[in-house]
């Protein structure tokens, strides 16, 4: 079902001019409360009045993560507080967070595309929605939880951990659509077997998964454990969450961007120059209706290309290619965002520790796993088992501490990690996603 | 009193050891007495040898994280009870052992505890007072 015919099968060009309208609006407020914003226009040499065509965006500035560092907390906000009634954060690439504002606005507009993105994935007002997506800071919880309730569904805001308890209540309540992770689904019906439930007993009908890379081979595993159709949805906290794009029940194939509100384009990941409608590269995205937090043309890392076919759907915006790859060195473990640099934070800030580590990323069963190893330098040697134990055990709780993420430390021999001439290869990720 | 050990940082992986032993071999070096604490994923190897600071040259040398600590040496009566009425004199005067291991002598009726204190200077008033022979390092290295 199409939650909002109107603006959802609205005919290209009358969506295009839609588009242009609200981003000359979006672009002339930026302009006009943010001064970092206008700085970087300034310099670029494009005002406000220059854009009078889609294509016209090309001229902006490119936003990234370090304007969001270097603005940090609020510098990008574009409202005052009193009108903020929400913030979420995520992970930044050096301990710092990446910290996003909505206004009362937003928060609907938000609820709104969420509700979207559940009706395409086939959910109703009679389903019961288990959201099994982390609450808090994190923009996954809260996210599908008001596009739940917008649409009308029962939700169960079960959020993540205590595997056991969520299948239990999966099962009594009779929850018919799951959202969580993908990697997080596979766990789940493979607990559920450990449990001696078969998944097929209980009334899942769809799972909306997103928040980390998954390939057409785990959504087969997923369809086929817990028998269920799988749908992949796309968002990050910096354009506004979960709910940016989404597949579609019918065809699964792309996820539709909710272009009335979002401008989606694809930039050559060295050049940055923009590509051709089609063509595979580094996707951007300019909102153009948020209030609180607006970002122009933001440099999400992520791969992908735009489908212009049209969706047997009905649905008129154009799909984004899933999401494969990324152009920096982003890990998402267990769907939180982790940098290699982060941990080298954390390694560099104890004393006697040589910057010589390397990250293991590993699937093992359905879960993301996460190694640190560490040479052994005379400076943290000890002839005791218990004091090197014990800088492990330390190095464990300070990851953890700033990422959110469990990581088994591993201490080794000096020189045992492979020194690299140039570029220091960093992380391995056996993962095959 | 003290006597100097080294300690080496091995990861848990095949022929280690043997890479370690034979560069002490290579460099004439001998082993007076050994132990290995192991975990799941690394262990540290402590040695006593004839020459301390060659053999921690060498190593170093090799790309081997080495440590030097003191520890103390014990003689023990090799007899039922030698080494309980030593622990009882370190229960008694509250010391705590890190680690301990032993080796016995080519001849003789004693046995050698090998001893690792926090406490060194306390430990050497307290064994010495008990009558319990501590030997030098010198003593050690030329067994």
């Amino acid at each position: 079902m199409i939650f909002n015919e109107e603006y959802e099968t609205m005919p290209r060009e009358a969506l295009e001019a839609l588009q242009l309208k609200r981003l000359q609006k979006q672009i002339a407020r930026v302009y006009a409360t943010v001064p970092y914003y206008a700085g970087k226009m300034d310099k670029a040499g494009v005002k406000p009045e220059d854009i009078t065509c889609l294509a016209d965006i090309h001229r902006l500035p490119f936003t990234t993560k370090e304007d969001l560092r270097k603005n940090y907390p609020f510098g990008l906000f574009t409202v005052p507080m009193e009108e903020v009634v929400r913030i979420h954060a995520s992970s930044g690439t050096t301990g710092q967070p990446t910290v996003v504002g909505y206004t009362k606005k937003d928060i609907r507009m938000w609820a709104e595309l969420m509700a979207r993105c559940l009706s395409a994935a086939g959910a109703h007002t009679k389903d019961t929605i288990h959201n099994a997506y982390g609450y808090g800071l994190f923009t996954g919880g809260l996210g599908a939880h008001y596009g739940a309730e917008e649409l009308g569904a029962t939700v169960v805001p079960i959020s993540g951990g205590n595997t056991k308890r969520q299948i239990m209540l999966l099962r009594d309540f009779k929850s018919t659509i799951l959202l969580c992770t993908p990697s997080y689904a596979l766990n789940l019906a493979e607990a559920m077997t450990d449990m001696g439930i078969d998944p097929k007993d209980l009334a899942l009908r769809v799972g909306v998964f997103g928040a980390e890379p998954w390939s057409e081979n785990m959504r087969t595993e997923i369809e086929r454990n817990l028998g269920i159709k799988a749908i992949d949805i796309y968002g990050l906290s910096e354009i506004m969450g979960p709910g940016v794009a989404v597949e579609c029940t019918e065809e699964q194939k792309g996820l539709h961007v909710m272009e009335d509100h979002f401008l989606p384009e694809i930039v050559h990941p060295d050049t940055f120059e923009p590509l051709p409608l089609g063509e595979k590269g580094e996707l951007v995205f300019t909102t153009l209706t948020k209030e609180a937090f607006p970002v122009i043309r933001y440099r999400t890392k992520d791969f992908s290309r735009i489908i212009t076919t049209p969706c047997s759907c009905g649905r008129s915006f154009y799909r984004m290619e899933k999401v494969t790859g990324r152009s920096d060195d982003m890990m998402i473990i267990r769907g939180v965002n982790v940098f290699p640099s982060q941990i080298e934070h954390v390694l560099m800030a104890i004393e006697g520790v040589e910057p010589h580590y390397l990250i293991i990323v590993d699937r093992k069963g359905n879960l993301d796993s996460l190694e640190v190893q560490v040479e052994v330098s005379e400076a943290i040697f000890s002839d005791e088992i218990k004091e090197l134990e014990k800088l492990t055990r330390r190095i464990q709780t300070e990851i953890k501490d700033l990422l959110g993420v469990s990581c088994k430390v591993t201490l080794v021999e000096p020189k045992s990690i492979q020194r690299s001439e140039g570029k220091a290869q960093r992380v391995i990720d056996k993962r095959q996603i | 009193m003290k006597v100097e050990q080294i300690a080496i940082f091995l990861e848990n992986k095949s022929g280690r050891m043997a890479d370690i032993t034979a560069i002490l071999a290579r460099n004439g070096i001998n082993i007076r007495a050994m132990s290995l604490a192991d975990t799941a994923d690394f262990g540290i190897l402590r040695l006593i040898v004839n020459d301390t600071e060659k053999a921690r040259k060498v190593l170093k040398e090799s790309g081997f994280t080495v440590g030097t600590t003191e520890v103390l040496v014990a003689e023990v009566e090799d007899k039922p009870g030698g080494l309980a009425y030593v622990l009882q004199v370190i229960k008694d005067g509250a010391l705590n052992i890190e680690y301990m291991y032993a080796f016995t002598q080519k001849s003789g009726g004693t046995g050698l505890i090998i001893f690792r204190f926090d406490e060194l200077d306390r430990a050497i008033t307290l064994l010495t007072e008990a009558d319990i022979r501590l030997l030098s390092g010198d003593e050690v290295y030329a067994i």
